[in-house]
């Protein structure tokens, strides 16, 4: 490379990380480790926090919960953990990273079973799937997916997990299985009803598991222990409770919960 | 959808593919060189050390980063105590994954090169009294060159469109981490479909540009 073409791009480079040093900031900023499948609930939440509270800004990490587990593990300067799965929280929790008296479960999902919006098969129940023209079937791979683990469960409630093991294509992760359902790769799959609500133009939903088909399927929310802004984190905390709060999460499909 | 985030995103990715490849030039070619000319101690293990991020799935990469480079990792504790601050969610973090993803590209391409290099004209620049600097800038590595562009170029094109590691050290942070490939995932995870699409097409012709041109400008100047 000629020396001057290399310094040019030096130059280039310098002049463009300046533009990333510029960006400061005079407002309370909480950030908000959030699982992606809450990504719109929170946005709706943080939007409405800023309302109320003229001078914080929130910010969002969103990613897979377990992902965002191992940053607040390795010192990520995170406020606030939003959890899709209690597995995860527990984790931190057990590690002394979270405030424990800030922790709480609010909101719960569930599965339900969808089939492509154009079907003309008639599925209406989790056992209408034994009929012989529903040839495949998409679940979560129950070994490493959570939404797959309490698809498994579901069918084994209705005694038909053993008798359609044939039929099942196992997905890496549930938006996979929606994504199979929506373009007609597959008869059927098993959601989340939030994911189903998602791409209600594309899916229908059929039927929900009921209570006591599957494990509860919780997500916990709490304080990071260490963080600067714990009033505010709190704060958003309390939102997330509160009647809005509990309203922006049914619009989006999770039944709000109160309690530990 | 908002345009306003849509170019953020397109800009920052550039913007760290940009920096990642800087790096990954001024790093690997000394380190190809070294790979290609030079015995000693511990080769084999510095060429699979460096080899490995081909290998491991992106978000063990970026696992490893974070260990190594969070506030409470091996380095990045360090580096906190002194100067206070932490690469974690920030875009330098998004260079330094885009980096280690990328450099093993440009050293597997650029070694080759320095290795096919002909013996007798690097022993003809000893004969002629040319110390071993001397002779790696003056001869070696212009004669390599087109090895060395084609791994810049693979880095370029590798740092791009990184993901797993990056998404695992500088977050999915909208409006400030959010490259091109993680604002995508994040539209098509929360159901945005017409953003998602509108932003793979717009990825899509850039990077081909890009590529196109670097291709034609690289065979053109060098």
């Amino acid at each position: 490379m000629s020396s001057r073409g290399f310094s040019g791009l030096v130059t280039l480079v310098l002049l463009l990380a300046s533009f990333g040093i510029a960006q400061a900031q005079s407002k309370t900023e909480i950030l908000v480790s959030a699982a992606i499948s809450t990504k719109n609930a929170f946005e709706d939440i943080g939007r409405l926090y800023e309302t109320t509270n003229r001078n914080a800004k929130v910010s969002f990490n969103f990613g897979a919960s377990g992902d965002l587990a191992r940053q607040i593990e390795g010192g990520a300067p995170v406020d606030v953990f939003v959890s899709a799965s209690v597995t995860e929280m527990d984790d931190l929790d057990s590690k002394g990273l979270v405030l424990r008296e800030t922790r709480v479960n609010f909101a719960r999902n569930r599965p339900v079973l969808v089939v492509p919006a154009q079907s003309v098969l008639r599925i209406a129940s989790f056992v209408d799937l034994q009929k012989p023209e529903v040839k495949k079937i998409a679940m979560g791979n129950p070994k490493t997916v959570p939404a797959g683990r309490y698809a498994e469960e579901v069918l084994r409630h209705y005694g038909v997990m053993d008798s359609l093991r044939e039929r099942l294509v196992f997905a890496e992760n549930v938006r996979q299985v929606l994504d199979y359902v929506a373009r007609g790769e597959v008869d059927a799959g098993v959601v989340y009803v939030t994911d189903a609500m998602t791409r209600p133009k594309e899916v229908n939903v059929v039927a929900m598991a009921p209570e006591g088909s599957h494990k509860p399927i919780l997500y916990p929310i709490a304080v990071i222990k260490g963080t600067k802004q714990e009033s505010a984190a709190r704060g958003l905390v309390s939102l997330v409770m509160s009647q809005e709060g509990r309203k922006i999460l049914e619009h989006y499909g999770f039944e709000p919960v109160q309690g530990k | 959808m908002d345009g306003d985030s849509v170019l953020f995103s397109l800009r920052l990715s550039f913007q760290v593919a940009l920096g990642a490849t800087t790096l990954v030039v001024l790093v690997g070619t000394p380190l190809a060189y070294l790979l290609a000319m030079r015995q000693f101690r511990g080769k084999d293990l510095l060429d699979i050390l460096l080899t490995l991020p081909l290998v491991l799935p992106p978000t063990v990469t970026g696992y490893y980063l974070i260990v190594l480079f969070g506030r409470k990792g091996a380095i990045g504790a360090l580096v906190y105590q002194v100067t206070g601050f932490s690469i974690m969610f920030t875009w330098y973090a998004a260079v330094l994954a885009s980096f280690v993803v990328a450099l093993p590209l440009m050293i597997k391409a650029s070694r080759a090169a320095i290795e096919a290099v002909d013996k007798n004209l690097i022993n003809a620049s000893y004969t002629l009294s040319h110390g071993a600097l001397e002779t790696a800038v003056r001869v070696i590595l212009p004669l390599a060159r087109r090895g060395i562009i084609a791994g810049a170029v693979l880095s370029f094109a590798r740092a791009l469109g990184e993901f797993g590691a990056t998404l695992m050290v500088a977050g999915n942070i909208p409006g400030r981490t959010d490259t091109m490939p993680i604002a995508i995932y994040s539209k098509v995870s929360s159901g945005d479909w017409s953003t998602a699409h509108l932003m793979v097409i717009i990825f899509t012709v850039l990077s081909g540009l890009v590529l196109y041109t670097s291709n034609k400008l690289g065979k053109r100047i060098f």
